[in-house]
């Protein structure tokens, strides 16, 4: 009994100055950042985690750079009081898929047969439809989603983001062959982009798919902001530059460009598809 | 008999072909010579569009260590020069040129007298090799010059010639032996004399007992060549299961056979090895077999690098309701091809076509821990836990677990009673962890 009380106190002691010696003086304010963001250990941010972010932004004692896409203004805004920081206006970004060849319009030449991957598929072949560049449909950024907010659709066989995605960017990084972008949200969640990222001659590009980009400048000509730019066979729109005019969406031939969330026009466009399924 | 140790399975062999001798196949109108033919850089062109060109002509030529030249298969004008979609649908430059009669370089001899002296010293033939765009025909196209130039501090101890043929359907390197054998140990001796070693065994199986006892007669006046017949099991043509099976040596994880004191070339390779050093021939034509349960007449063709493999498909009578699926190489290690207009290269030593039947894989179910993977992998490792690793993309485990050794063979996959996409999900896997190596060493 005394041996064990004895004992018991010896070790007291002695973790007490050890704890002492060993002790981690840690900044309160990493668990008070850390408590306000979501929780959700995307890594959206750029961050191994949550705290791993707050304990960024503590060290950085600036917010410049440093966003969380999941949480948004709000939560940024309210860890900017908590710190007494300045908080950068971010334009809110949501992923967009940028393919539109669907099984109707990029008609599968041959069959795949094997593990339903889409890393493993690009390794091996160029895809069912013989686009060396389009979505191979396999949802390797189905998978790689933490918010539920992509799902493949089987009429199409093409991705399709919902509005629970955060733009965290963990589908971008799980593609392959970088078919999915980030790009501003917009308002009223409008959109215009180019749905193809295709680089090939466009006679080639349309043999394989019909609603591919061609290359034929007609839009880059037609804009008013110069936002459009034509490198490889294939326009890009930059979504700093796009104020959502929609003049390219009219006058692209093949219906690669897509405009999203937009009240009908009174006279109808001949583009191919309605573009919502690649929202 | 003499085998390797560990693993291996033994398919069904269908050799088809074996019994039809190498037909010269007709030169095409045109041809697609892709500018990637080998392992290493691809081949930087020097003809441009207009010019006209001699078979065996230089057209391409190698830049960087591994890599080689590419020579005319055939005389005529070049179209142009454009991307050409590969097997996989991938397009990558490719010299297209339209036939005009049959036109050789002077320098080539096209007698069939056998050559046997050989007055060049090893580093001339090294050289010669280097020139005549010379790559290991077995398969890995790798450049036959590189394979000579042992480097610093190794010795080669013996030449090792792959005979094996384990795939099934392939009847290519058997009709060569059949048929060439004289010049195949000529070839031999050169290489031998590149090397500076004193023997070479050649290694085939023990279906080919025609081949055995053809190149064992031939070989007995040769000295230092000598002919060994192994045991049939696949893998046995990958250079360490060979090297194995016949001088008992393992090569180290992650080693050349080099290290081992060992130089492995195939027969194709030997006798490529003859035409460029005997006949200043150039390697711009190979013999592919044509093959498939469904296809009416099976065969074996000296065919013209450039050759659409639909004209290779048609000569055998075969029509698009024959197969659903056209391999390029044997069907364990082959790939399928997305489309017919696919030119013949330097590495293509079979097509071989799958009837509809066989054409489907099987449903995938879950792993029942059978163990069936592991007990037939030939280089020891667990085919199901590292295609587990890499699916659940643990690339640093799968790395410990010596997921680079894999030889992709495709055994697991063969014999997996569930049918899983074991091979598949291991290449990923390789491809992941050679990519986090390459990123640690720029660090």
């Amino acid at each position: 009994m005394i041996t064990l009380a004895g004992l018991g106190i010896a070790s007291a002691v002695i973790l007490y100055f050890v704890a002492q010696k060993f002790k981690v003086i840690e900044d309160p304010r990493i668990d008070i950042v850390a408590d306000i963001l979501p929780g959700a250990n995307c890594g959206g941010c750029g961050f191994a985690g949550c705290r791993n972010f707050a304990e960024a932004i503590v060290k950085a004692e600036s917010l410049e750079g440093l966003a969380c896409p999941v949480g948004g203004a709000v939560v940024m805004g309210n860890v900017g009081q908590a710190m007494g920081l300045t908080v950068e206006a971010t334009e809110p970004k949501i992923a967009v898929v940028r393919c539109n060849g669907s099984k109707a319009h990029a008609p599968a030449k041959v069959v795949f047969d094997s593990a339903s991957r889409c890393s493993f598929a690009h390794s091996l072949f160029s895809g069912e439809s013989g686009c060396p560049d389009g979505c191979l449909g396999l949802g390797d950024c189905v998978v790689s989603c933490h918010f539920d907010a992509l799902h493949i659709d089987s009429e199409t066989g093409l991705p399709v983001v919902n509005d629970k995605c955060v733009a965290c960017g963990a589908c971008v990084k799980a593609c392959p062959r970088g078919v999915i972008e980030l790009r501003y949200k917009g308002k009223k969640d409008r959109r215009v982009f180019v749905s193809c990222i295709n680089t090939e001659k466009g006679a080639i590009a349309k043999k394989n798919c019909e609603v591919a980009c061609i290359g034929c400048g007609k839009c880059v000509k037609v804009c008013p902001f110069d936002a459009i730019t034509l490198a490889n066979n294939l326009a890009y729109i930059d979504f700093e530059k796009c104020k959502l005019c929609r003049k390219c969406v009219a006058e692209c031939p093949t219906g690669a460009i897509h405009e999203l969330n937009f009240p009908t026009r009174k006279e109808p466009v001949a583009t191919s598809e309605q573009s919502d399924t690649t929202t | 008999m003499k085998t390797f140790k560990i693993g291996g399975v033994h398919p069904e062999e269908n050799k088809l072909s074996a019994g039809k001798p190498i037909e010269v196949f007709p030169i095409p109108q045109k041809v697609y010579i892709p500018l990637s033919q080998s392992l290493g850089a691809p081949s930087k062109p020097v003809v441009k569009k207009g010019d006209v060109v001699k078979v065996g002509q230089m057209i391409a030529q190698g830049e960087g260590f591994i890599s080689s030249n590419i020579h005319s298969s055939v005389s005529g004008t070049v179209v142009k020069v454009e991307d050409y979609p590969g097997a996989g649908g991938y397009r990558s430059p490719a010299i297209f040129i339209d036939v005009e009669g049959d036109e050789w370089e002077e320098s080539i001899d096209r007698t069939e007298a056998l050559n046997k002296e050989c007055a060049l010293s090893p580093e001339e033939i090294v050289g010669r090799l280097k020139s005549f765009g010379i790559v290991g025909l077995g398969g890995a196209t790798f450049p036959s010059h590189v394979k000579l130039m042992v480097p610093a501090g190794k010795k080669p101890e013996f030449l090792i010639i792959n005979g094996v043929e384990c795939e099934p359907y392939l009847t290519s390197d058997h009709r060569l032996m059949m048929e060439h054998g004289e010049e195949l140990m000529v070839g031999i001796s050169i290489l031998m004399k590149g090397l500076g070693v004193t023997k070479a065994f050649i290694g085939i199986e023990n279906n080919k007992p025609d081949a055995i006892g053809h190149l064992s007669k031939l070989a007995s006046s040769w000295p230092g060549i000598e002919v060994h017949p192994l045991k049939v099991k696949y893998p046995q043509g990958g250079e360490k299961q060979l090297i194995k099976a016949l001088v008992n040596r393992e090569v180290p994880s992650g080693k050349l056979p080099i290290e081992v004191g060992c130089v492995v070339n195939n027969v194709g390779t030997a006798f490529a090895v003859y035409e460029a050093v005997q006949k200043n021939k150039p390697l711009f034509e190979r013999v592919v077999t044509v093959t498939g349960k469904s296809i009416p007449t099976p065969g074996n063709f000296m065919v013209r690098i450039g050759t659409l493999v639909s004209a290779l498909l048609v000569h055998s009578g075969f029509s698009a309701e024959d197969g659903l699926k056209v391999i390029g190489g044997g069907p364990m290690m082959g790939k399928a091809l997305t489309n017919l207009d696919v030119p013949v290269v330097k590495g293509t030593s079979g097509i071989l076509v799958m009837p509809a039947s066989e054409s489907k894989r099987m449903a995938e179910q879950s792993c029942i821990r059978c163990s069936r993977c592991t007990t037939v992998c030939p280089m020891g490792l667990e085919p199901f836990q590292l295609a587990t690793e890499s699916e659940r993309a643990f690339y640093e485990l799968a790395e410990k677990d010596r997921i680079l050794d894999c030889i992709e063979c495709g055994s697991c996959h063969y014999t997996c009673p569930s049918g899983r996409h074991l091979l598949d999900h291991i290449r990923v896997g390789k491809a992941a962890v050679a990519k986090l190596i390459r990123a640690r060493a720029a660090k």
